[in-house]
């Protein structure tokens, strides 16, 4: 078992054919140390997103290696990146949480990915992690009755509850208060320590910089700027 | 309910939920279920319908009879008709122990001022009650006097309450074909989609109402067979003692179910409820397609979510499959509701023998689901735009 949960090698990435076509990635050499949290930071335009879809399999490998958990990604199978997801959890800009679902049945569906379980336990570790982030008085509401922030703390409940290897997220605290912003991210700090846990955020929030063990920059598609905090 | 149906499908009802989310799209996706439904009960009851009229005046003979028809007759009703030579001919059959003509004529009745009937006349000989059902022995017997008739309680276009009381002793007279008959008695048969009534009456009577008609030419033969006999190899050995393509002979169960074959698939009215059902199913397909596909389009980013989570293709199958089973599970009831009232209003208007079978019942709820299950095979092609890479 190596130490890095990531390790992307010689990325090249490109959108659309022909005349059309146009280089998001250049050569992107990067490994994410386990437990670690790393932040992607970089002017709109400048490759992160795609980055990290990369990274999540949710894109198809087209120029250079990302081994992931020990995977390669490049010429990987879409089934084998279906179940690789399994064991990342994303937090996205928008929450994405499913209207017709309460809080809690939204947070167990990230449970229920891993197939057949027992309901109740199902249940309890929904309700725990959902009272962690302090909605433990909303497990029955749907989206539709909850705030901004709140929904994406369910989202992030969602991320979470099946402890995954690697969760990657794209502007998480956009839509969070400053308290729960800094304890969302905390929260994944403590993941790292406590359970290897390891984070990939793009944020622009100068908040909670001070929180990451790594800051990347990248411009153009490129990395420009490769911070290690000890 | 949200419990029952996680424990049955060992995860959250996903399908369940987003349906009852939206109760209006919901209401109107059952009634386009139930109407869908009703549209082929409408039809399977007409066709079912017709069936049974068609079947209806074979069961006035004996079942184990030879039925004797002319050639070219594939309708119990037809015009043509057999020279009575042949009853003789089929008397030197071993097995035959005996015949009898019938003759059938069709005749307009004008029962009141602008009411008029198409009554079909049995002409019988009084004496052959051993051919006939067992309930007509006593009433056969009476037609033995002159112009008399049993009458159908359940002729179209005509009150028939004043025939009620018709007895031998007390005859209710009417006139037709400007004869003056007397009804002493009373059957229940029905015209069907053929006709809008059954008389019976003796041959002699038949005669007099139809003079140009000649005991020598009846419309069919019944034959009855020693006890034992093999009907099926009796109408074999029978038909060779005929010159070829004469005359057609099977047991009555049998030209019972020939007719009825015939009148399904190759007369237009049989061939216009075929087509009939089919609209109602591909009704039924598109109103379940147009709601399931315009749920998998307002879901579309939750679905790319699970799919970024990591749910496989067999897990969105479940839902639109759940989806599809909960429409035609409960869309089914309202249309079985209708159709039974639509059925009860159409046999109390036109007498038709039409009701709801628990065959017919069953199949349509088996057919409903298997219409919402292809509806929603074609939803899910919708489900490709859910794209997870576009949700960051
Ligand atoms: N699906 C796509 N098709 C074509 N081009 C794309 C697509 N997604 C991104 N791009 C292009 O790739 C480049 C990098 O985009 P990306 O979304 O990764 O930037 P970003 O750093 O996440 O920006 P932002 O901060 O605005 O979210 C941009 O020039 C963008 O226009
Ligand atoms: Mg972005």
């Amino acid at each position: 078992m190596t130490d890095a949960a990531i390790d992307v090698r010689g990325l090249d990435h490109f959108f659309g054919e022909g005349e059309a076509r146009k280089q998001a990635l250049f050569d992107v050499n990067l490994s994410v140390r386990r437990g670690s949290l790393t932040i992607l930071m970089g002017p709109s335009g400048s490759g992160k997103t795609t980055l990290l879809t990369l990274m999540g399999c949710l894109r198809e490998v087209h120029g250079g290696s990302i081994r992931l958990l020990e995977r390669e990604l490049f010429q990987s199978e879409e089934v084998t990146r279906i179940d690789m997801r399994r064991r990342l959890g994303f937090i996205f800009q928008a929450h994405n949480l499913h209207a017709s679902l309460t809080a809690r049945q939204n947070v167990i569906m990230g449970l229920q990915v891993h197939g057949r379980g027992v309901p109740k336990r199902h249940a309890a570790a929904a309700d725990h992690l959902l009272d962690m982030l302090g909605l433990g008085e909303r497990l029955e509401y749907l989206p539709g009755n909850l705030s901004g922030g709140q929904k994406q703390r369910v989202a992030i409940a969602r991320a979470l509850v099946s402890n995954p290897d690697i969760i990657f997220a794209d502007e998480p605290t956009a839509a969070l208060d400053k308290i729960s912003g800094m304890a969302a991210v905390q929260l994944f700090r403590d993941l790292g320590r406590t359970r290897g846990t390891t984070t990939v955020m793009v944020t622009h929030d100068p908040r909670i910089l001070d929180l990451a063990d790594r800051i990347v920059t990248l411009e153009d598609g490129r990395i420009v700027q490769d911070n290690v905090r000890t | 309910m949200t419990t029952f149906l996680t424990r049955l499908l060992g995860r959250l009802p996903i399908g369940y939920l987003q349906l009852t989310h939206h109760p209006g799209r919901l209401l109107a996706a059952l009634a386009g279920v139930a109407f869908a439904n009703v549209l082929v009960f409408v039809q399977l009851g007409l066709a079912g319908s017709m069936a049974e009229s068609v079947a209806i005046p074979y069961r006035l003979f004996q079942p184990d009879l030879l039925i004797l028809s002319p050639a070219e007759s594939e309708a119990l009703s037809d015009a043509a008709t057999l020279p009575r030579q042949r009853l003789f001919q089929a008397l030197v059959h071993p097995d035959v122990t005996g015949g009898t003509p019938i003759y059938m004529g069709r005749s307009t009745w004008i029962s009141g001022h602008d009411a008029s009937s198409s009554i079909q006349f049995f002409g019988i000989a009084p004496d052959a009650t051993a051919f006939f059902h067992d309930a007509l022995a006593a009433p056969l017997t009476s037609l033995s006097l002159s112009d008399t008739a049993l009458v159908d309680t359940l002729t179209r276009f005509v009150d028939m309450r004043s025939f009620a009381a018709a007895q031998p002793e007390a005859p209710v007279p009417f006139e037709i074909q400007s004869r003056q008959l007397g009804a002493i008695g009373t059957v229940s048969i029905g015209g069907g989609f053929g006709g809008d009534g059954v008389f019976l009456v003796s041959d002699q009577t038949f005669f007099h109402l139809f003079p140009q008609r000649s005991s020598a030419t009846p419309s069919h033969i019944l034959l009855a067979l020693a006890p034992g006999a093999d009907a099926g190899r009796a109408a074999a050995e029978l038909v060779q003692l005929y010159p070829p393509d004469t005359v057609r002979i099977r047991p009555v169960s049998e030209a019972m179910e020939q007719e009825v074959r015939y009148q399904m698939t190759e007369r237009p009215t049989g061939l216009i409820f075929a087509f009939g059902v089919a609209i109602g199913i591909v009704v039924g397909i598109v109103i379940a397609y147009q709601v399931l596909s315009a749920d998998v389009a307002d879901h579309i980013r939750e679905y790319a979510t699970f799919k970024a989570m990591g749910f496989r293709q067999g897990f969105f199958i479940g839902i639109i499959l759940e989806e599809a089973i909960i429409l035609a599970a409960i869309g089914f009831w309202p249309g079985l509701l209708f159709s039974q009232l639509f059925y009860e209003s159409l046999a109390y208007l036109t007498n038709i023998p039409i009701f709801m079978t628990t065959e017919r019942a069953v199949a349509v709820f088996i057919g409903t689901i298997i219409a919402c299950a292809v509806s929603g095979m074609l939803a899910m092609r919708k489900l490709a735009a859910a794209e997870p890479a576009d949700l960051f």
